[in-house]
């Protein structure tokens, strides 16, 4: 059978649903949804989507497995939880969002430069570091994410607000030597190791 | 009681009446132009007090005609509730006091107002007698059930449970309808999770069991003769022998029919054996016996099946049905989740446009379905492609794309069609159509005509009458069983469409209506909407010319013709509307307590001010069931009406005779309002034609109008609400606003 036949075949067939129940965190709620559309018409940042919600558990059950996973448009969440207020069917709505966004990340299907994706990452790096977040630089990571010009002009714009930060004792310079690290660093860093061990085990295999 | 009439005249004085109006000169209205023998005041005629003294006359003074001068007919009916004698009631409280307003310039009118209130229902009293059954039939508890389905079957049960002997007829050899070849059916009770066992052997069972039932299979019914209470229904059967039962109601249970898909070539059906209607499924389940659904091309378990909601219904297309079967939805999920159950991890697709599960477990039901992945997809299909694998072509109406998929069966959802027997005025509906194009509708209705399940040997046909799409007419509102056939009462999905549930309920409440009907006929009472009357028509043979026209305009076909022409009433078929009397050009049609002269006295005996006194009288015919309330409602709240008006209250605008219009006239009544009830397709009218008939008639109203040179608006119908309260008077005075405009009518004399 060509690809074409496979690929048609495969539509509007449970499997893509089957594997979004078992590898996406709250993933077995997709195929409560009615279509009702509350959930995209409730949205604050729906018209920048661009598959809404309801339009992206649909695409689940249409089998297109390639265009929800590398799409943007569950990471445009904000975790307002509009939606999930909303949902006459109680579809945690914007848990599904993170757990596509996540798996996506896993598969490395998601677009090149994703805002939002990128601060997940460098969020996750200075966290797995001492265990706590440093916010010195995690602030200075973001300002020079696309390059070191670009990061001066980016400091340089929000001196002030440093400066301020720094004066009212919200920030410390020297945080930038070190920093804080959580009492038991290596416990915390194995503690994560085995939690990522145990949900790799559960990730089941559908490729 | 001997044949000496004595009138007694009742005027009470509470509620404000004794106020507002000289009960003195009422009273002696009442005796001098009323002709009463006796008048009485009292200040709370509906007391205990107050219905003992008229109860005490009629028991020691032989008092026989008795007339109350006090609220609406409508009201305090339990405290008048005198079975003895012939009673009539002027309305002062709803009809006068409360429609006028307490002020000094208004007194003189107010008193006019109630006077010829008084007038009025003395004339009217003396016109009356006292209705008694006729006891053409005695008490007959024996109930005919016509189909052996879900309804038939629940019917008979319920009615057999309640005491009473039945008679359940089915065509086939074995009871269960349609259901009856089902692998489940939809779930009816918590938690509505999954589809239920068949109730069908339950319920055939429970059958066998009763002494109370006699089924006959294998039956047909070739002939039903008489009346509610005295039918003579003939049961044959296949092998040729007919056995004559005496019944006294009628269940019609007959069911449905599965659309014929074959006019939905765009799905392939005919040309792919594996594209199946929702009905043809349930087969295929069954012979699964316990393992996986197979295709019936090849055998093939099937692993992807794609549900066509709305297949050839709901839709305008030709050949399509226009209505939803209002379950279809349901069914589908119910069946989707047969290949859950049996075909293991098959691929089960609904594709739907707008998803209705109604009733108490519906939307459960719809999750059950999500929860077992069925899954669900808005789309529209266009075209089934056959072949080794089903190519269904639709819309996605969520991701607005058209797109396709491949499945091994495709189920379609179609519609259920009414299996009622043939229209009995499908002649007429062919004769009376406006255009080519409607004319041609009716005679392929006409022509295609289904065989009779009843055989009714009535004047009007062999039928229940048909409202839309052969589905059985009823006053839908307020008396969903009652069909134009009285003692008759259809069930089930040859009404409505509908499902299990929804048909057992229906059965349950056809029979106690059925129930109710053989009891009625019993003791000569009318069934809906003048339930408990006794009155019922008759004829004075020597002026009748046998013109046929109260046999052909009965709603409810209740006349026969002997073999002279002349009306057979046979008064349990009829439900007292009066429309006889009003088609009655000789005006021979009478009831004991509503004739064509209990209403000509009441509009004679109105005190018709001189000309020059510039007081109008306006003339208000009312349908007792909808615009007569609507004005008590609104002397409730306090609307005001019209002091020229008179309203007589009439059983149904159906009943006005022609010459009360041209009487009242005659008699210098200066305006006319008819007000009855909505008359076209989606009619509220009581008794289903007779405000139609009535427009008709008076549509030639202005031919007389024309003779006595009188100016058309003079004589106007309405169509009125029971819920236009506010409406309903100022139609009244919109008359007299006319009136003042053209003028006072000539004919004062």
């Amino acid at each position: 059978m060509s690809d074409l036949n496979t690929a048609m075949i495969e539509k509007y067939r449970s499997s893509f649903l089957k594997e979004v129940e078992a590898n996406v965190e709250e993933g077995e709620w997709v195929k409560m949804c009615m279509q009702c559309g509350v959930c995209s018409g409730s949205c604050p940042l729906g018209k920048h989507w661009e598959h809404p919600p309801q339009e992206i558990f649909m695409m689940i059950r249409a089998g297109k497995r390639d265009d929800v996973l590398s799409s943007d448009s569950m990471w445009m969440c904000t975790s307002c939880y509009n939606c999930i207020a909303r949902c006459p069917r109680g579809l945690p709505i914007t848990h599904i969002m993170h757990g596509l966004a996540v798996y996506s990340k896993r598969l490395g299907l998601t677009p090149q430069k994703q805002p939002t994706a990128e601060f997940s990452q460098i969020f996750w790096d200075n966290l797995m570091k001492k265990g706590r977040v440093n916010e010195l630089k995690l602030g200075l990571s973001m300002y020079f994410k696309d390059g070191f010009g670009q990061g001066i002009k980016n400091a340089m714009a929000n001196q002030k607000l440093g400066q301020n930060m720094m004066k009212a004792k919200r920030m410390n310079a020297m945080e930038f030597f070190g920093g804080h690290s959580v009492k038991d660093l290596s416990g915390f860093q194995k503690m994560v190791k085995k939690a990522q061990e145990i949900e790799e085990g559960n990730i089941k295999d559908f490729k | 009681m001997a044949d000496d009439k004595k009138f007694a005249g009742y005027v009470c004085t509470g509620c404000g009446l004794g106020e507002r109006l000289d009960a003195g000169q009422l009273e002696t209205t009442a005796t001098r132009d009323g002709k009463m023998q006796s008048c009485k005041q009292h200040e709370m005629l509906c007391s205990a007090e107050g219905v003992q003294m008229i109860k005490d006359d009629i028991a020691n003074d032989d008092v026989t005609h008795v007339m109350i001068a006090a609220c609406s007919r409508r009201a305090k009916v339990e405290a008048f509730n005198f079975t003895d004698v012939a009673l009539t009631r002027a309305n002062l409280r709803e009809g006068v006091i409360w429609v006028r307003p307490d002020t000094d310039e208004n007194k003189e009118t107010t008193q006019e107002m109630a006077d010829d209130y008084i007038r009025m229902a003395c004339a009217e009293l003396k016109s009356m007698a006292k209705p008694s059954a006729s006891g053409e039939q005695s008490l007959n508890k024996n109930i005919l059930v016509v189909g052996g389905g879900i309804t038939g079957m629940t019917a008979a049960i319920e009615a057999a449970a309640a005491g009473y002997p039945v008679h359940l007829v089915e065509k086939n050899g074995a009871l269960g309808g349609a259901v009856g070849s089902y692998y489940k059916v939809i779930p009816t009770r918590s938690p509505y999770d999954a589809p239920a066992e068949n109730p069908v052997p339950a319920l055939s069972e429970a059958i066998e069991a009763d002494g109370n039932i006699t089924v006959h299979l294998n039956s047909t019914i070739t002939k039903t003769d008489g009346a509610p209470g005295r039918f003579s229904v003939d049961i044959a059967t296949e092998s040729g022998s007919t056995e004559t039962i005496s019944i006294g109601a009628i269940i019609q249970a007959s069911g449905w029919k599965p659309y014929d898909a074959n006019q939905l070539p765009e799905f392939a059906y005919g040309k792919s054996q594996d594209v199946v209607t929702n009905h043809e499924l349930e087969a295929l389940a069954v012979a699964a016996n316990g393992g996986p659904i197979k295709r019936p091309s090849d055998g093939k378990e099937v692993q992807s099946v794609c549900f066509i909601q709305n297949a050839g219904q709901c839709s305008d297309k030709d050949g399509h049905l226009t209505y939803f079967a209002g379950v279809t939805d349901l069914v589908s999920i119910k069946q989707a989740m047969y290949f859950k159950e049996l075909n293991g991890e098959c691929d089960t697709t609904i594709l739907f446009d707008n998803l209705r599960t109604p009733g108490a477990g519906g939307e459960d039901f719809y999750r059950a379905g999500q929860n077992a992945m069925v899954t669900f997809s808005k789309g529209i299909a266009s075209e089934v492609v056959p072949g080794d694998s089903l190519t269904v072509k639709f819309e996605d109406k969520i991701l607005n794309e058209q797109t396709e998929m491949a499945c091994d069966l495709v189920v379609l959802a179609t519609g259920m069609e009414p299996n009622s027997g043939p229209d009995p005025y499908a002649q007429l509906t062919v004769d009376m159509a406006e255009d080519e194009e409607e004319k041609a509708k009716a005679q392929a209705i006409l022509e295609n005509a289904p065989p009779s399940i009843l055989n009714l040997q009535y004047r009007q046909g062999t039928d229940l009458p048909h409202l839309k799409n052969g589905f059985t007419d009823s006053h839908f509102i307020c008396f969903p069983y009652e069909t134009r056939r009285t003692g008759i009462y259809s069930a089930g999905p040859v009404r409505r469409p509908m499902d299990i549930q929804q048909a057992r309920d229906d059965a349950t409440g056809a029979a106690l209506k059925a129930i109710q009907a053989a009891e009625n006929a019993g003791l000569g009472r009318a069934a809906h909407p003048r339930s408990g009357d006794l009155s019922f028509p008759s004829f004075r043979k020597e002026g009748c010319t046998q013109c046929k026209r109260c046999t052909v305009e009965c709603p409810f076909g209740a006349i026969n013709e002997d073999e002279e022409g002349y009306p057979m009433y046979n008064e349990s078929r009829c439900r007292r509307c009066g429309t006889c009397m009003g088609a009655c050009p000789v005006r021979v049609i009478s009831f004991e307590n509503y004739s064509v002269e209990t209403v000509n006295q009441q509009i004679k005996n109105v005190d018709i001010p001189e000309e020059w006194d510039e007081k109008p009288r306006i003339l208000v015919l009312a349908c007792e069931n909808d615009a007569y309330p609507a004005l008590d409602q609104a002397a409730q709240a306090g609307v005001e009406i019209n002091p020229w008006a008179r309203v007589i209250p009439v059983r149904c605008l159906g009943s006005v005779s022609l010459s009360w219009v041209t009487d009242a006239l005659n008699n210098g009544y200066d305006g006319i309002v008819m007000m009855g009830c909505r008359r076209d397709d989606d009619y509220q009218c009581h008794f289903v034609r007779g405000s139609a008939m009535a427009a008709e008639r008076m549509s030639k109203v202005g031919d007389t109008l024309d003779t006595l040179n009188l100016e058309p608006e003079r004589v106007i119908l309405h169509e009125v609400a029971i819920t236009d309260v506010e409406r309903a008077p100022q139609l009244i005075n919109d008359m007299a606003e006319t009136v003042e405009k053209i003028g006072l009518s000539p004919f004062k004399f």
